[in-house]
């Protein structure tokens, strides 16, 4: 199944772009799932490192109620030469998505008011609870913060 | 009640008073790596770094100055380059009427060997700086005024006292197309003061790369 998703993500790969309320209504919508949401981008090195750590999770939880969704900050303008390619190449399980929204001074408080707007960054949230982390992972940091957050409101 | 489900009854008090309060708990911690840093009205700390020239500069080297752009910046960040040609404008425009710029690299430079001392003397002269852009070695001064990201913009006013804090934010709000920009927050926040005014928008947020501080 998971070959079958790389196959399916490597041959008719998308990337939807999305707005935060696209965002906000999917959250809401999402009953008892855990979202993890990681904002990214191709120029940004910590976050590059750490994507493997997001697919491995989003792997590893294939089968339960758990998105992890990659938030791609790239300009639009940069989605053929830059994104795409990119991703073709690291065949990621997750979703991602490209960030539609203009004017980061407008929308960064709505993520998350403790948001400095530095990346990497990522937002937790299920049932409505929200946890927020302007910080880089680890594979361990990222699954012990997922699993303690997700068990909290089980 | 018995004890299991008494236990079960205050795990979820305490997850959930946890949650709802802001009560410091794992999920909760504040990151250790962001500090809490200044805020408009306060007043700024001097310090002393070195130029790229060699020479040590402070914000005593401006006392003959209205204020200071003081930007948190740096040679790596994407960001920081779709940035640099703005910041050269805003020190051509505003040293001239008592605003310079000072450009401090805050990164640690084994994390980011690109932000050497001597890769930032190459940048200056690459593209010919007009304003000094000082090494924040220790980064005691990102740390003290609490730069997150860059480039991370503090445009300080000087007082008959020392200095203070009038704007903490964004250069502008168009990162990737200067032409497109419909404010620019950093030039609005300059012109009011040159005016005798505070500024209109004096906090703005932008994306931007995170500071790399030193390990351990």
């Amino acid at each position: 199944m998971i070959v079958a998703a790389i196959l399916f993500s490597v041959f008719s790969l998308t990337v939807p772009k999305v707005t935060l309320a696209d965002l906000e209504h999917r959250f809401a919508s999402g009953k008892d799932t855990t979202y993890v949401v990681n904002f990214w981008a191709t120029w940004c090195k910590p976050c590059v490192e750490e994507l493997p750590s997001f697919d491995m999770l989003a792997r590893r939880e294939s089968g339960n109620p758990v998105v992890v969704l990659l938030v791609c900050l790239d300009a639009p303008s940069d989605l053929n030469a830059k994104v795409l390619p990119f991703l073709r190449k690291k065949a990621f399980a997750c979703e991602t998505v490209l960030f539609a929204e203009q004017k980061p001074h407008l929308w960064i408080d709505k993520v998350d008011p403790s948001w400095s707007g530095a990346i990497p960054a990522t937002l937790f949230v299920k049932n409505g609870k929200r946890l927020f982390r302007e910080q880089e992972f680890t594979q361990r940091t990222l699954d012990s913060t997922f699993t303690t957050f997700r068990d909290h409101f089980r | 009640m018995n004890c299991t489900s008494l236990r079960t009854l205050v795990v979820t008090l305490t997850l959930f008073l946890g949650f709802s309060s802001g009560m410091v708990s794992p999920l909760h911690a504040q990151n250790p790596l962001a500090p809490d840093g200044l805020k408009v009205g306060d007043q700024a700390p001097d310090f002393t770094l070195k130029n790229v020239d060699g020479k040590l500069v402070g914000l005593r080297s401006f006392v003959d100055s209205k204020g200071v752009i003081l930007v948190f910046t740096c040679n790596h960040c994407p960001y920081s380059v779709k940035y640099e040609d703005r910041i050269i404008e805003l020190h051509n425009t505003f040293a001239a009427k008592g605003f310079p710029v000072l450009a401090v690299n805050p990164n640690d430079t084994v994390t980011v060997p690109e932000d050497a001392f001597t890769k930032m003397q190459e940048r200056a002269s690459e593209k010919k700086f007009p304003f000094p852009y000082v090494i924040d070695e220790t980064q005691i001064v990102a740390k003290k005024y609490g730069a997150r990201r860059t480039p991370h913009v503090f445009v300080l006013l000087r007082t008959r006292t020392g200095w203070t804090v009038e704007y903490i934010g964004a250069i502008d709000d168009n990162p990737d197309d200067a032409s497109k920009t419909e404010s620019k927050f950093v030039e609005d926040a300059v012109n009011a003061l040159l005016k005798g005014t505070k500024p209109e928008t004096a906090t703005t947020k932008a994306i931007g790369c995170t500071i790399k501080w030193k390990k351990g």
